[in-house]
C-alpha cells in the first residue's frame, strides 16, 4: 500500500514541477534500505516466532534458564551503538557499518545451530543478533537521510518503516511454512532464515549506495570526525535538546508487554489470542506510516511527533477508561500502532536537519539509545506504579506522565525554529 | 562497485536468490528426511489409565505404560501425542498439541478417551490431576508478553471436572505475601498439586525475582505465601509432605535440588539425587519420589529416589519423561 502513496503526485503544492515531482518519490537509496530491512525483517521474525518453541520444545530450558540466557544486554547494546554510529561519521562508511551489523545478525542465524545445547553459547548468539540490530540502525537511518531532501524525510522514513514493517509480519508465515513443510525441524528454519539474511546482505551490497549521487564526495577534504566534536553534539543547542527531547519522549512508553497485558485483563480475553495484539498493532504501523510520513512532510513533523504521543496517552486512557469490548480492542490497537507510525521514523526526519551531516549517524544513534535507555527506566518505574498502586491507577498515572512528557518537548522543541515549519525548497 | 550496470546487479540478486534458495530447500529436504522414530508398540494391548501397578510416562511423544514391577521391560504405547501426562483415579490430563504453534490440554477418562480439551497459549510445562480425579491444573511458557521486553512468563490454570469450572490462570487470585496483601504485574505461578479436599493446592509463585511457595484457596480464590525458594511442589499421597526443586543457594542458574518439605515442621531434607533436577516430582508411594533428568544429548530418563534423603538414585524407566503412578 506504500506504492500507492508513493506514487501518487503532489499536484495540490505550490511550485509544483520537475523538481515537486521528483521530492514526491523517495529515492532509489530509500527504496534499496527498505527493501533490505524488508528482508532481514523476513528472517529476524521467522527466528524470533519460533525461538521460544525451539528452547523450551527443542532444548527443554526452562523459562528461568532463558531468562539468565537472555539477560540485560541494552547498556552494552546502547554504548555500542553509539561506538558505531562515531566510527561510521569519522571513516565516512555508514553503508559499511550497517553492513556490519546486518552479516552479523544474518551469522547469528547459522550461530544458533553450531551453539546446540550450551545455554552460554545461545546467549553470546542472542547478543550477537542484538549487537547486529543495534549497530546497523543508525548508519542506516543516516543514509536515508543523507539521499533525501530535507523537505521529504517523512515520506522516505515512512516508506521505510512500512517497508520494514511487511518484512515483520511475513516473518511468522514463513517460519509457519518452513516448519509445515518440514516437521519439527527448528534447524530448518534457522538455515532458511540465514538464507534470506544473505540475501539481504546481497542487495545492501550491490543496490545501497554510501553517497547519493550528485553530492558525492562532498567534503571529502575535510579532517575527520573527532571525539570531541563528536561530543560537541551535545553541546549544540538544538541537538542537545533533541537528545534530550527524545530521551524524555521515551519516559512516556510503557511498553508493549504492559499495554497487551492490560488490555487483555480489561477484556478477559482468553489468553490465546494474545499474540495477535502484537499482530493488530503492527498492521495499524504499517498502514499508517507512509501517509502519517508524507503528513509530516506538509504540515511539519514536530506536529506529528506530538500527534503520536497524544495518541499513546489517549492508548493509556483507553485502557483505564469506559470503553470497553471489541471497540476497545479496535481503538486502542489503531492507536497504539498510529503511536509508532507517527513517531518511530518522524522523529528521526525530525532530528536530520537538526545534526551536521558529518556527525549524522553519532546524532542518529544518540537520539535512538536516549530514547531506548529511557524507555528502560520508564517500564521498570511503571512496573513499580503497578505493584503500589494497581493497575488501573498506573495507567492513569502513566497518561498524567506522557501530557507531562510533551509539555517538556514543546518547551525543548517548540522554540521558533525551522523544525515546525515545512522548509520551503528554494 | 559503480562499474556494476543496473542489469548485473540484478543478475547477481537472482542468482543469489536461486543460490541461497537451494541451500535452504537442499537443508529442509535432508532435515524432512530424518523423521523421529515412531515409537514401538511393545504390545498389542491398548494403553489405559486404570488402576494397577504399572507407571504412565511419555515415549517420543506418546503416552505409554509400564509395569511397576518391570518398568525398563515391555512398553505400551499409545497413538496419543502428548508433551507432558498425568493421571489419577482414572482421570488423565496431556498436554497435547493442536497444530505447530498451539497446544490443548486434554482431559481423558480411564479408557484414553478425551472427555474435555481446553485450548491454551504457550507452551507446555506441568499438569496434574487431583488424587480423587476431580481436579485437573496444567502450567505452559507465554512468549512475548512479558513487560521487561523478551524473556517468559507461565501461566497456570485449574479445571473442575465435576462443574466444569475454569481458571484460565491464577494471576487474577489475591495474593498475601508474608502476612500482608500484595499485587504485582510480574506475578507468575507454576507447578500445582492438590490437597485431599479439591479445593486447597500448592503451586510455585514467582515475583519480584523471588520464588515462594504458596498455598491456594481455589473457592475463596486467595492464595499465601509459605517459603521462599520452593518450586513445582508435589504432595505425598499422605499429605504431610512435598516435594520440589530447591534451587541451589537460591539461584536457578546453578539448577536444582530435588528436596522434600515436612509441612508441619517445614524442615527441608535433600534427597539423594545430586544431578540438577527441572521436574516437577510424582510420588510412586509414600516413600518414593519418580522424576525425569535430561543429560545433555536431551534424551529424557525417568528415575526416581527415596523421599527420606537416604539411598541412592535408580534408573526407572530408559528414555521416557513425564512419570506418573496409576493409583
Amino acid at each position: 500500500m506504500y506504492l500507492s502513496t508513493v506514487s501518487r503526485p503532489v499536484a495540490d503544492q505550490p511550485g509544483s514541477g520537475p523538481r515537486r515531482r521528483r521530492l514526491a518519490m523517495v529515492s532509489g537509496n530509500v527504496v534499496a534500505l527498505g527493501t533490505v530491512s524488508l528482508i532481514t525483517d523476513v528472517s529476524a521474525e521467522m527466528v524470533a516466532a519460533v525461538l521460544p518453541l525451539y528452547l523450551v520444545l527443542g532444548l527443554h530450558l526452562s523459562p528461568v534458564a532463558f531468562g539468565v540466557l537472555d539477560g540485560v544486554h541494552t547498556g552494552a547494546t546502547a554504548l555500542l551503538r553509539v561506538v558505531g554510529g562515531f566510527a561510521a561519521d569519522r571513516f565516512r562508511r555508514r553503508k559499511l557499518i550497517a553492513g556490519v551489523g546486518y552479516a552479523l545478525s544474518a551469522v547469528a542465524k547459522l550461530g544458533l545451530l553450531l551453539a546446540g545445547r550450551s545455554i552460554p553459547a545461545i546467549g553470546a548468539v542472542i547478543a550477537v543478533d542484538r549487537l547486529g540490530k543495534g549497530v546497523r540502525s543508525a548508519p542506516r537511518d543516516a543514509l536515508i537521510t543523507l539521499s533525501t531532501p530535507p523537505e521529504a524525510l517523512g515520506r522516505a522514513f515512512g516508506v521505510h518503516r512500512a517497508m520494514d514493517s511487511v518484512g515483520a509480519f511475513l516473518g511468522p508465515l514463513a517460519a509457519f511454512a518452513v516448519l509445515l513443510v518440514v516437521g519439527q525441524s527448528y534447524d530448518a528454519v534457522f538455515v532458511t532464515s540465514f538464507c534470506i539474511a544473505a540475501l539481504a546482505v546481497v542487495v545492501l551490497v550491490l543496490f545501497v549506495r554510501e553517497q547519493p549521487p550528485g553530492e558525492a564526495a562532498d567534503g571529502s577534504n575535510d579532517p575527520k570526525v573527532s571525539v570531541r566534536e563528536a561530543l560537541g553534539l551535545l553541546r549544540r543547542g538544538r541537538a542537545r535538546r533533541l537528545v534530550l527531547a527524545a530521551a524524555l519522549l521515551g519516559l512516556a512508553t510503557i511498553g508493549d508487554g504492559f499495554v497487551y497485558l492490560l488490555l487483555q485483563r480489561r477484556m478477559d480475553l482468553g489468553l490465546r489470542w494474545f499474540p495477535l495484539l502484537a499482530v493488530g498493532t503492527s498492521l495499524a504501523y504499517l498502514l499508517l506510516a507512509a501517509p502519517l510520513g508524507v503528513l509530516a512532510d506538509r504540515i511539519g513533523r514536530l506536529p506529528v511527533v506530538i500527534g503520536g504521543y497524544t495518541a499513546l496517552g489517549a492508548t493509556y486512557l483507553l485502557l483505564a477508561g469506559p470503553v470497553d469490548g471489541w471497540p476497545l480492542i479496535a481503538l486502542a490497537l489503531t492507536l497504539y500502532g498510529a503511536f509508532y507510525a507517527a513517531t518511530d521514523g518522524v522523529l528521526i526526519a525530525l532530528a536530520g536537519p537538526v545534526l551536521p551531516a558529518r556527525l549524522r549517524t553519532t546524532g542518529i544513534a544518540l537520539v535512538q539509545t536516549g530514547q531506548a535507555l529511557a524507555y528502560l527506566v520508564s517500564s521498570v518505574l511503571f512496573g513499580l506504579a503497578w505493584q503500589a498502586w494497581g493497575p488501573q491507577t498506573a495507567i492513569r498515572v502513566a497518561a498524567v506522565a506522557v501530557a507531562g512528557v510533551l509539555v517538556g518537548t514543546l518547551f525543548l522543541l517548540a522554540t521558533p525554529s525551522r523544525l515546525t515549519t515545512r522548509k520551503v525548497p528554494r | 562497485m559503480t562499474a556494476m550496470s543496473t542489469r548485473a546487479k540484478l543478475g547477481v540478486v537472482v542468482a543469489s536468490t536461486v543460490l541461497l534458495g537451494a541451500v535452504a530447500a537442499g537443508y529442509a529436504a535432508t532435515a524432512a528426511e530424518a523423521p523421529g522414530t515412531p515409537p514401538s508398540a511393545g504390545g498389542e494391548q491398548a494403553v489405559t489409565l486404570t488402576s494397577g501397578p504399572r507407571l504412565l510416562a511419555i515415549t517420543d511423544r506418546h503416552v505409554s505404560t509400564v509395569a511397576a514391577t518391570d518398568p525398563g521391560g515391555p512398553r505400551t504405547v499409545a497413538g496419543l501425542e502428548c508433551l507432558r501426562v498425568y493421571a489419577a483415579a482414572g482421570t488423565g490430563v496431556c498436554l497435547k498439541p493442536e497444530t505447530a504453534w498451539s497446544y490443548q490440554v486434554v482431559v481423558l477418562d480411564a479408557m484414553l478417551r478425551q472427555t474435555r480439551a481446553v485450548s491454551v497459549p504457550g507452551l507446555p510445562n506441568r499438569a496434574r490431576v487431583s488424587a480423587s480425579g476431580r481436579m485437573v491444573s496444567w502450567t505452559t511458557f507465554v512468549g512475548g508478553d512479558s513487560y521487561t521486553a523478551s524473556g517468559f512468563s507461565t501461566r497456570t490454570g485449574i479445571l473442575d471436572t465435576r462443574t466444569g469450572t475454569t481458571v484460565a490462570s491464577l494471576e487474577e487470585f489475591a495474593i498475601t505475601r508474608d502476612g500482608r496483601g500484595y499485587r504485582n504485574a510480574d506475578v507468575n505461578y507454576w507447578g500445582v498439586t492438590f490437597t485431599a479436599d479439591d479445593n486447597r493446592f500448592y503451586a510455585t509463585m514467582a515475583t519480584g525475582g523471588e520464588r515462594y511457595l504458596v498455598r491456594g484457596d481455589l473457592a475463596a480464590r486467595t492464595v499465601e505465601t509459605l517459603k521462599e525458594n520452593v518450586e513445582c511442589p508435589s504432595l505425598s499421597p499422605d499429605g504431610t509432605r512435598l516435594a520440589f526443586k530447591e534451587a541451589v543457594d537460591a539461584d536457578p542458574a546453578k539448577g536444582w535440588r530435588l528436596s522434600v518439605l515436612d509441612l508441619s515442621s517445614m524442615r527441608v531434607t535433600a534427597t539423594a539425587e545430586v544431578r540438577s533436577v527441572d521436574d516437577q516430582a510424582a510420588w510412586l508411594d509414600n516413600g518414593e519420589l519418580a522424576y525425569t533428568l535430561r543429560p545433555d544429548d536431551g534424551q529424557p530418563d525417568v528415575w526416581s529416589v527415596r523421599a527420606d534423603g537416604a539411598g541412592t538414585p535408580t534408573l526407572v524407566i530408559p528414555g521416557a519423561e513425564s512419570p506418573s503412578p496409576l493409583t
